[in-house]
């Protein structure tokens, strides 16, 4: 009989369940995962040094790129550490606007994980229901910063503008008729406010709805309980945060225990697991969805009912208004100033830290006094997640690397940056 | 800054004495220096003593000082001359030489502690040897190993125990450490697709490097220190 030997396989780049562009060498015991070697950076582009060569405000458009399905925490991380460094607080509704986009966000990354994971082991439904929802938030981007992903929309000094008091509406077409148009236009008919609040006033029977399909669903479970275990011990030498670390029973959330921009006005849970495994970290992104919708309809109440300025009023920092520009010299010179120079950050270093969707995302900023940083450190949650692959699919079978990859949640311009 | 960080700052010095040194900071954030020798035995020590209790490491980067403080065009007096777009091949590459300024290259560590719910930075640097190296905290802290992996490929930093020091982001084969300051932004070669060979080949990069936005310090009244009592952390 011919002696069986292991066997080396390749899982990628190209693998619909990578998630991007994750190569994995595995080594195989029949089914059996012996070792696993993630080969990472087919998307390295560098972000780090291109932010080094340009003026401060300008590399927030690279942040957007990173984590390319949480866009606007990202950017949240890098204008929090420049603010940090020049010694600024933007105007508490920029903060408010700032947290309701966050929380959409974390809405938009847990749907688009949620989907994504159920697609990879066999619940094809979650994807078109969770993008279905997605769908709205993304028009909320769109409505304030004119672009559905790469909103670009935080500053140094605030929020780019305030909210609109229109949504975008559909027109009739060949393909759309007169009745459907009428039907998805129900609800843009006010403000961006209203067309939110509807949505979280809908959104929370959308969780039922995905919750009836998987949390008591039997292959789901078989899927996903008792895999890819971590211990909270494990946990915290690994270097998890967010859902990661929450799954696992450490109860972690920097929106509590560091809070930064207006979290610690705003009541919400943090959902923390107990087993450490696929399933329970499945549960505590679940419950992070509710809670998010929370704080949304606090954000959208509290905004109501204060109108105020979005953008710090420094012109050192922050942009004139076009207006004024046509007739006051000294806002022309800032506006000259500042889109061909900058503004000069005092010398000093600086580590943001914000509770991204998928962990905590830091930006690490060294000023030399210049115009443009001397060293911009991304620390990306994602990296870290998946450098704890091997071990948490040592032992499991193939097919279970897949789960292990889902549970992470890792995008890969994030992780290679 | 916060008298709780005060406490932890006097309790760091009194335990490491000579090997740490406090940087002063502008953000409320603590940082220290500290000696490449003894970094290892005060990681170990930071993550296991009930009083300090990092159970985690954050992230670790590398940082090169050796432009550090350097302007493209001088603002200081009125000039006659424009800034040049600079077609110059950036600065020379010098890694071929024997000795680094001791002060170029460091690793900085952001150190977390979930039971004080405290933040620490360290920084090391890591000496003139050429290739630079310093002790690995794999066996401290489990992450590491990726963030040491990181700062080896970007930065050309050795890690003295690190069990398997292999390049990560950059492509299979890469010469050269990208994030060094003497590497130029655009790299030194490109692909293109050969068909004569029949595949993907390297030639020399053939982009001119250019500077849009030149970079410049100004001295500012708002931030001197001397006028608002700020501290900037010199390297």
């Amino acid at each position: 009989m011919a002696e069986i030997q292991n066997f080396t396989m390749n899982f990628g780049p190209q693998h619909p369940a990578a998630h991007g562009v994750l190569r994995l060498i595995l080594e195989m015991d029949g089914e059996v995962i012996q070792r696993a070697d993630p080969h990472v950076g087919l998307l390295h582009r560098g972000t780090e040094k291109l932010a080094e060569t340009k003026p401060f405000s300008q590399s927030v458009g690279y942040m957007d790129r990173l984590d390319y399905v949480s866009m606007m925490c990202n950017e949240h991380g890098y204008v929090l550490a420049i603010e940090k460094l020049l010694g600024i607080t933007p105007p508490v509704r920029a903060q408010y606007i700032r947290v309701m986009f966050d929380e959409i966000t974390r809405l938009l990354n847990h749907l688009m994980w949620l989907g994504a994971h159920g697609l990879d082991i066999g619940a094809m439904t979650m994807f078109l229901y969770c993008f279905r929802e997605r769908e709205d938030l993304l028009d909320c981007y769109e409505a304030v910063s004119g672009s559905r992903m790469h909103a670009n929309y935080y500053r140094p000094g605030g929020v780019y503008r305030d909210l609109p008091d229109q949504m975008p509406k559909y027109q009739a077409s060949k393909w759309r008729s007169q009745k459907d148009v009428d039907r998805l236009n129900a609800v843009r008919s006010g403000s961006m406010l209203d067309f939110l609040q509807a949505f979280c006033d809908k959104f929370p029977a959308c969780v039922d709805d995905y919750e009836t399909l998987l949390t008591d669903n039997r292959i789901w479970k078989q899927r996903t309980v008792n895999i890819g275990v971590v211990s909270p011990e494990r946990a915290l030498q690994l270097g998890f945060t967010g859902p990661m670390l929450r799954g696992s029973g450490v109860e972690w959330d920097l929106r509590k225990k560091q809070p930064y921009a207006v979290y610690d006005q705003l009541d919400f849970d943090i959902p923390v697991g107990v087993n450490g495994d696929s399933y329970d970290r499945y549960l505590v992104r679940v419950e992070e969805m509710r809670q998010s919708n929370r704080i949304i309809e606090q954000c959208i109440k509290w905004l109501r009912e204060n109108p105020g300025p979005v953008m710090l009023d420094d012109h050192k920092i922050t942009p004139p208004k076009r207006v004024e520009m046509k007739d006051d010299m000294e806002s022309l010179i800032h506006h000259f100033k500042l889109f061909t120079e900058g503004y000069c950050v005092p010398e000093g270093e600086a580590y943001a830290a914000i509770e991204h969707p998928k962990g905590e995302f830091g930006i690490y900023l060294v000023s030399d006094g210049a115009n443009k940083p001397y060293r911009v450190k991304i620390r990306p949650p994602g990296f870290v997640h998946l450098s704890a692959l091997a071990e948490m699919v040592d032992g499991h079978m193939l097919a279970d690397v897949v789960a292990v990859i889902g549970t992470l949640d890792i995008v890969f311009g994030e992780v290679d940056r | 800054m916060n008298p709780a960080y005060e406490t932890l700052a006097a309790r760091i010095e009194e335990r490491f004495g000579e090997y740490v040194k406090r940087i002063p900071s502008t953000c409320n954030e603590l940082t220290f220096e500290v000696d490449s020798d003894h970094f290892h035995s005060i990681a170990l020590e930071l993550r296991d003593e009930p009083e300090f209790g990092f159970e985690m490491l954050v992230d670790a980067c590398g940082v090169d000082y050796l432009t550090y403080g350097q302007d493209e065009w001088t603002t200081q007096e009125a000039t006659d001359s424009g800034f040049s777009r600079g077609a110059i091949r950036g600065p020379v590459i010098l890694d071929e030489a024997d000795e680094f300024d001791p002060r170029r290259f460091a690793v900085v560590y952001h150190l977390l502690s979930i039971s004080h719910n405290k933040r620490l930075r360290l920084r090391v640097f890591v000496g003139a040897n050429n290739p630079p190296i310093t002790k690995s905290v794999v066996d401290v802290w489990s992450c590491a190993n990726w963030f040491e992996r990181e700062v080896f490929d970007m930065f050309g930093i050795l890690f003295e125990g690190h069990p398997d020091l292999r390049r990560i982001l950059t492509d299979y084969g890469f010469v050269g450490h990208p994030f060094r300051k003497d590497f130029p932004l655009s790299g030194s070669v490109e692909v293109h697709y050969d068909a004569e060979l029949g595949r993907v080949a390297y030639q020399p990069v053939n982009i001119e490097p250019r500077i849009s936005v030149p970079r410049v310090i100004r001295r500012d009244n708002r931030y001197d220190s001397e006028l608002t009592g700020r501290t900037g952390n010199d390297k």
